[in-house]
């Protein structure tokens, strides 16, 4: 294999790895702001220049908390369930674009970690071992709102699956390929996908939804029990045990982001300068929309949950692919 | 580079298998088997068989052995299980037979010299599309009867469990509730 090749891939790994673990740092600080000016509040404020350095002191204590394995609890597992969490989040990275290619020193940079044939399906597949991460750490804990939270979480997380699944089932019939890449060429020739085809953009729709329920955010945010003032999953865990979980949330609701700009909302385009910008937005903009959602919308009823999954969504999300297949057959 | 990835991932898979018969605690053997479905993959991925392979890690891990877990939820996790084994004729037998007839199918490419594959994929095809194309030509008619399979299963799940789909406990009014019980122990009674 080339030397290039693999330096090259070590250093994207890195980039991309602190990146996104600046940004889950920096997306609590902006949930909090937005969240605050929402509620017609100021947020964090004390430390640093409008609280920027909010994040550097949730750090600081995150990291230097003790570290606590309370007795009764499956110590192992109990361990490695937030590292599962957190690695899934970015292994899912290793298929995603995150910007057109560019020249750097003369060197052609592909910002993306490895072009899989199967990008899209192998996303999907690591997002799918995601669900371990709060599973295990509620069934190790040894403490009964976990278990339970747990459990509602994993069938929370396995019935939006279904949807996300067959939403996205559309627009990979559509263009026939697999690769995120294909998704962004085909777009950049024919229209963005939510909006060419009325199929694309029932099944961008159902795909939002489903994100929320994918991530845990707040309508669908059932894995931790609000009404139970404890923190689901997470409630025996401190420290930076407790830390990797929030990053492994936050990095998944970065690179959720990112497959939906580029999947429905046309990528980068052309591969311009504006091109990348225009990503970047559209991954802000989606990211924003996590936090409003929050601000403006309540907890739904577990058994709400369901009956939309499993009573709206899907059948909806069905009816969309068998009208996709009849018209391009005709 | 294939040779040392496969012999990595052999060993993990064995270990990670091994460990889940030998571990008496219910949470360490579903986890080691979670991981132990993710290392097979890595087979698929060194055959250039992508698509199995991410197939492999969502069917298996993704929902599979996500269904154990939820089976599991009705036991105490944190404790071991005692385990009964009642004959050791029955255990010798059984693991005899299934040595045997793994060192059977690892002999017979050996053995036998004329194998080859049946349906060689296609020249540039992609992956997916390939398994597309012997689905959907060759083994069409295997392929709609497990269909039909699930299908069959799926109603039988949904008549199962839809019991009482009809009712919601958290729309009835508390006289409700009481007019139900009191009636389904009249019911018992009378039986």
């Amino acid at each position: 294999m080339d030397t290039a090749f693999i330096i090259e891939t070590l250093v994207k790994i890195v980039v991309v790895l602190l990146v996104f673990s600046a940004l889950a740092g920096f997306g609590t600080y902006f949930e909090r702001k937005v969240l605050a000016f929402m509620q017609r509040r100021l947020g964090p404020m004390h430390v640093g220049p409008y609280g920027l350095l909010q994040i550097a002191a949730d750090g600081i204590k995150l990291f230097t908390k003790e570290d606590i394995v309370p007795s009764g609890v499956v110590g192992p597992i109990f361990k490695i369930a937030p590292v599962i969490t957190a690695a899934t989040a970015f292994m899912a990275a290793a298929a995603i674009p995150f910007l057109p290619e560019f020249t750097i020193f003369g060197y052609t940079v592909h910002p993306i970690i490895a072009d899989v044939n199967i990008g899209i399906l192998y996303i999907l597949g690591v997002m799918a071992i995601g669900l371990y991460g709060p599973l295990l750490g509620g069934m190790a804990s040894n403490n009964k709102w976990s278990l339970i939270s747990a459990a509602r979480g994993a069938a929370i997380f396995i019935s939006y699956e279904v949807v996300t699944g067959l939403a996205l089932l559309v627009p990979l019939m559509i263009i026939g390929s697999l690769s995120l890449l294909d998704f962004n060429e085909y777009q950049a020739a024919n229209g963005w996908m939510a909006f060419a085809h009325p199929m694309g953009f029932i099944s961008f729709i159902l795909f939002w939804i489903a994100a929320f329920a994918e991530t845990g955010r707040t309508p669908f945010h059932l894995v931790a029990n609000d009404h139970e003032v404890i923190d689901g999953f997470g409630t025996e865990y401190s420290g930076m045990r407790w830390g990797l979980f929030f990053i492994g949330e936050y990095a998944n609701m970065f690179f959720i982001s990112f497959v939906m700009a580029i999947v429905f909302l046309g990528g980068f385009g052309d591969g311009t300068v504006m091109g990348a910008l225009g990503l970047l937005l559209k991954v802000a903009f989606f990211f924003f929309f996590f936090l409003w959602t929050r601000a403006a919308w309540p907890d739904v009823r577990p058994d709400q949950l369901m009956w939309l999954c499993w009573k709206v969504l899907m059948p909806l999300a069905v009816i969309n692919v068998v009208v996709t297949g009849i018209v391009m057959m005709f | 580079m294939e040779a040392i990835a496969f012999y990595l991932f052999a060993v993990l898979t064995v270990a990670m298998f091994s460990y889940t018969v030998m571990s008496s605690q219910a949470l360490y053997a579903l986890s080691s088997m979670a991981a132990g479905m993710i290392m097979i993959s890595a087979f698929f991925f060194l055959l250039n068989a992508d698509f199995l392979g991410v197939v492999q890690i969502i069917v298996y891990t993704g929902a599979v052995m996500a269904l154990y877990a939820f089976g599991m939820m009705f036991f105490d996790t944190t404790r071991a299980v005692k385990e009964h084994n009642t004959s050791k004729v029955i255990v010798l037998t059984l693991s005899v037979l299934a040595t045997l007839l793994v060192i059977t199918i690892f002999t017979m490419p050996i053995a036998a010299e004329n194998i080859s594959a049946a349906f060689p994929e296609p020249a540039g095809v992609e992956n997916p599309k390939a398994v597309g194309i012997v689905l959907f030509t060759k083994y069409l008619v295997p392929f709609e009867v497990a269909a039909v399979m699930l299908l069959v299963a799926m109603i039988a799940g949904i008549v199962m469990a839809g019991k009482k789909m009809d009712r919601s406990l958290t729309k009835m009014k508390e006289e409700e509730i009481a007019m139900m019980h009191q009636e389904e122990t009249q019911k018992k009674v009378t039986l």
